[in-house]
């Protein structure tokens, strides 16, 4: 397996879709390839932090503001849609 | 190596219960969608837009639109994931309005070729995050998906950061699975190429390579 084909699966991968036997080639392929490693390994990472980082959080009284709005207009709008 | 444990979203029964309720004129049904998920949508039009303003706005628009044109949404797919695509439409639009000299769209050039294999990888230190104090560590996190074209910043933040599967992100963005999939590699490999600046283990005392 060449490093470009084992990219090209990376993120099967790292979302365990796929299947066993591609799976331990590209596991035969991490373990001679360091380069694939680390970048398997800090593109794990990557992900993590993002996922973790809580970037771009609602704040409580935004939130509170924005639902009122949102709740108002709908008032507003709520012309009645009767059938179901 | 372990696979991305994805974000555990609870499986919603009575969804469908307050999606007809709403539809049948009850506000306060409705309301308790947008309870449910405002922050998502918060966060993903954040994430398209790099911009508060827009952000709220979106929110407010999306769930607006959601409500007006619930007749429309038949219970094919997730509520969530029926609002998520009127949210990211909601993003695009703004963030094409705000930078019009410069095409906003999902079906950038995605081609990926061998010139995407790293040549020279460093490695991280053990635990990168930690190198810097919460407020930087948020600034170089804001600073680096930034740097990603929108379409490939929606896609990430749409698997990654909010838990869509590939199907799911695929039908909010009206791509194909390989779309998704192609797009997401390349966001995943552009962003730890970026940060990577920042997270390369150091050696000796100074940090710099």
């Amino acid at each position: 397996m060449k490093c470009s084909e084992f990219l090209q699966e990376l993120t099967n991968y790292l979302d365990g879709v796929i299947d066993a036997r591609t799976k331990s080639e590209l596991e035969d392929h991490l373990a001679w390839c360091h380069n694939c490693y680390v970048v398997c390994d800090t593109t794990k990472k990557t992900i993590e932090i993002y996922r973790d980082s809580q970037l771009y959080e609602l704040p409580d009284d935004l939130r509170s503001r924005l639902r009122s709005a949102i709740m108002a207009k709908c008032q507003k709008k709520k012309a009645g849609p009767e059938k179901v | 190596m372990g696979t991305i444990q994805p974000k555990v979203s609870e499986p919603v029964s009575d969804e469908l219960a307050l999606v007809q309720s709403a539809k049948g004129g009850d506000v306060a049904a409705f309301e308790e969608l947008v309870k449910r998920y405002d922050r998502n949508v918060f966060r993903i039009a954040q994430h398209i837009t790099q911009n508060r303003e827009d952000a709220e706005d979106v929110v407010q628009d999306a769930f607006l639109k959601a409500y007006q044109n619930l007749e429309q949404f038949q219970g094919q797919s997730k509520f969530y994931t029926w609002l998520v695509r009127i949210a990211v439409n909601e993003a695009l639009m703004r963030l094409r309005r705000r930078r019009p000299e410069r095409m906003v769209s999902l079906d950038e050039d995605v081609k990926t070729e061998d010139d995407s294999v790293p040549r020279e990888v460093a490695d991280w230190a053990p635990n990168p995050e930690q190198l810097y104090n919460q407020s930087e560590l948020k600034d170089i996190l804001t600073r680096t998906i930034q740097g990603l074209p929108p379409g490939f910043r929606t896609v990430f933040v749409l698997r990654d950061v909010e838990g869509l599967s590939t199907e799911e992100a695929a039908e909010a963005l009206d791509l194909s699975i390989p779309a998704v999939k192609s797009r997401l590699l390349r966001a995943r490999l552009q962003l730890r190429e970026r940060l990577s600046r920042y997270f390369q283990k150091r050696n000796g005392g100074d940090g710099k390579q």
